[in-house]
């Protein structure tokens, strides 16, 4: 990471009030402190007036239509695949097909590139870490396929065991598929070293990095990876988009996913002939103003710069490690601050993890509770829950405090 | 707000009356939250008259899951099968004696689902 004196210290105040909901007030004096967006982050006036504007001014269904408004609207959700690709660094926007969310664009590439490319008997290689939305499409297609699954494990302080994963490449998998960042334990992934590790044994690579690219500079080019899908909602865009980025001459042998209208080039009654890319893989009328707000979002963080959010939420989170470190009878899962993002999941002595999120919520502090759609990874270490706060941007250390003090509170009601 | 968690609700989480298991039993049932991942075990003790002598609960869950399933076994002793069948949702809120939300409720009712599955899968057993 480059030295403080590179990165200008952003203006989490004037950040804050871009965000309307974060205003809110919860009841009488009790204004919203948002910990909760490794679920889903909160949009900024940008976003939101993109999205509006778009619905007051260009809506058109998009690509055949001849009209301003069409035209406008084509312009528009085309832009906004050019930004998204510029956020990531793909080299051609006609990488980025637009998904969903980040779980359809792994389960388009387990339907298309899988069923294509895998046979009985070839092994998939997985994380211990992984959220459900990496794990159970492979799952699925394993069943139908006889593949195999292996693991690379994760070690008790919430890293991947990099060792046993050089004895993993030895069996030969076809795919080596793993988070950039575990939203559980907050573990950022060396996704560098692991894609490298699994070219040189053969394998062909996808990064989950939901959780990554709303949080830290995301380079595709530069990691190599061979696929890498993440979703508009955790980065300030709308629910309802996401990415699927992929290497250009494995998108190309792909078949399609879904069949319907704009991922054709022609149709008779009996056949039809797929359209280029990225259409091939966006059947159907996609979601068009969601793109806008999208490109608005990507325009926004670009606007701060990824470096500097990188450096606040990592100024974060050490703040919140020490203080929650403090706290008797309370145990955080997962890295030291230096080798994670903005999120602390932990356990207390006295509380449930539901009854904690409910006592904090009384104090208008927003954290989620459960297993975070990563049971294998709550069930490695013996617990059915945590209670997760995460950080974004538009945190401050006296979100923190907030925090810290609703946790008293859950140890006076229960103690 | 703070009446939620009001004390006996904590009191019955901490030390609860009916936490354990039962062997032998007349019917014994366990179910998930999937959304929390908690897990309730309710294992019934029943007289000649399908009377219910003994029920015991197991698992893992919050204060509100926890003490509703130990106030609802209190509730069920002496009476017999088909009543038990009976109580309803709103049986369980009044115990509690707090509102509960769309999630909450889910907690509130885990052992409410066992204890009936539990019941209902005995009816089963014993027709022909």
């Amino acid at each position: 990471m480059s030295s403080e004196i590179d990165i200008p210290a952003l203006d989490i105040e004037g950040i804050k009030r871009d965000f309307p909901i974060l205003g809110r007030e919860l009841g009488s004096d009790v204004t919203l402190v948002y910990l909760d967006s490794a679920a889903t982050s909160q949009k900024p006036e940008a976003v939101i007036g993109a999205m509006d504007e778009y619905y007051r001014r260009h809506n058109a269904n998009i690509h055949r239509g001849i009209h301003t408004l069409a035209e406008e609207a084509t312009a528009l959700y085309e832009g906004a695949r050019v930004k998204v690709a510029a956020f990531i660094n793909a080299s051609q926007p006609e990488q980025i097909i637009f998904t969903r969310n980040a779980t359809e664009a792994i389960n388009l590439v387990a339907q298309s590139w899988g069923r294509t490319n895998l046979e009985a008997g070839d092994r998939i290689l997985l994380t211990g870490m992984e959220h459900h939305s990496n794990l159970v499409p492979w799952q699925m297609l394993a069943a139908e396929r006889n593949l195999e699954l292996d693991f690379i494990p994760v070690t008790p302080e919430g890293l991947l065991d990099l060792g046993t994963y050089s004895e993993l490449l030895e069996r030969g998998p076809k795919l080596v598929t793993f988070t950039h960042m575990s939203n559980v334990l907050g573990t950022i992934n060396p996704a560098k070293e692991i894609i490298q590790l699994a070219h040189k044994a053969g394998a062909i690579t996808l990064v989950d990095g939901a959780q990554a690219v709303p949080h830290i500079p995301v380079d595709v080019t530069d990691l190599g990876a061979d696929f890498y899908v993440f979703s508009a909602h955790k980065m300030c865009g709308p629910s309802g988009i996401g990415v699927l980025y992929g290497r250009r001459d494995l998108l190309e042998a792909m078949p399609p996913y879904m069949g319907g209208g704009d991922m054709i080039k022609s149709v008779t009654l009996r056949s039809f002939r797929p359209n280029d890319l990225p259409h091939k893989f966006e059947a159907g009328t996609p979601a068009i103003a969601e793109a806008v707000g999208f490109g608005a979002a990507v325009d926004y963080l670009s606007g701060l710069g990824m470096e500097a959010i990188a450096e606040h939420e990592q100024r974060l989170i050490t703040y919140a490690l020490e203080r929650l470190s403090e706290i008797p009878g309370l145990k955080v899962f997962g890295p030291e601050a230096a080798q994670k993002g903005g999120v602390a999941s932990f356990v207390m002595e006295e509380a449930h993890p539901h009854d904690v999120a409910q006592i904090l919520d009384f104090d208008g502090v927003a954290v989620r509770a459960g297993h975070h759609c990563a049971q294998p990874l709550h069930d490695q270490y013996n617990i059915p829950a945590t209670t997760r706060a995460s950080f974004y941007l538009y945190n401050t250390p006296e979100d923190v405090d907030r925090l810290v003090k609703g946790i008293y509170r859950v140890k006076e009601i229960f103690g | 707000m703070q009446d939620f968690y009001r004390e006996m609700i904590i009191e019955r989480y901490k030390s609860p009356h009916h936490k354990g298991t039962l062997d032998p039993n007349d019917f014994s049932f366990e179910d998930d939250n999937p959304s929390c991942g908690d897990h309730i075990r309710i294992d019934v003790r029943l007289d000649e008259d399908n009377r219910v002598v003994e029920a015991l609960f197991s698992g893992e869950g919050c204060a509100i899951s926890l003490a509703s399933a130990d106030l609802l076994l209190e509730s069920i002793i002496g009476k017999k099968v088909d009543e038990v069948k009976a109580i309803s949702k709103q049986d369980i809120i009044d115990m509690l004696g707090i509102e509960l939300g769309p999630v909450r409720v889910k907690c509130a009712l885990l052992s409410l689902k066992v204890l009936k599955a539990g019941a209902y899968g005995l009816g089963e057993d014993i027709s022909p």
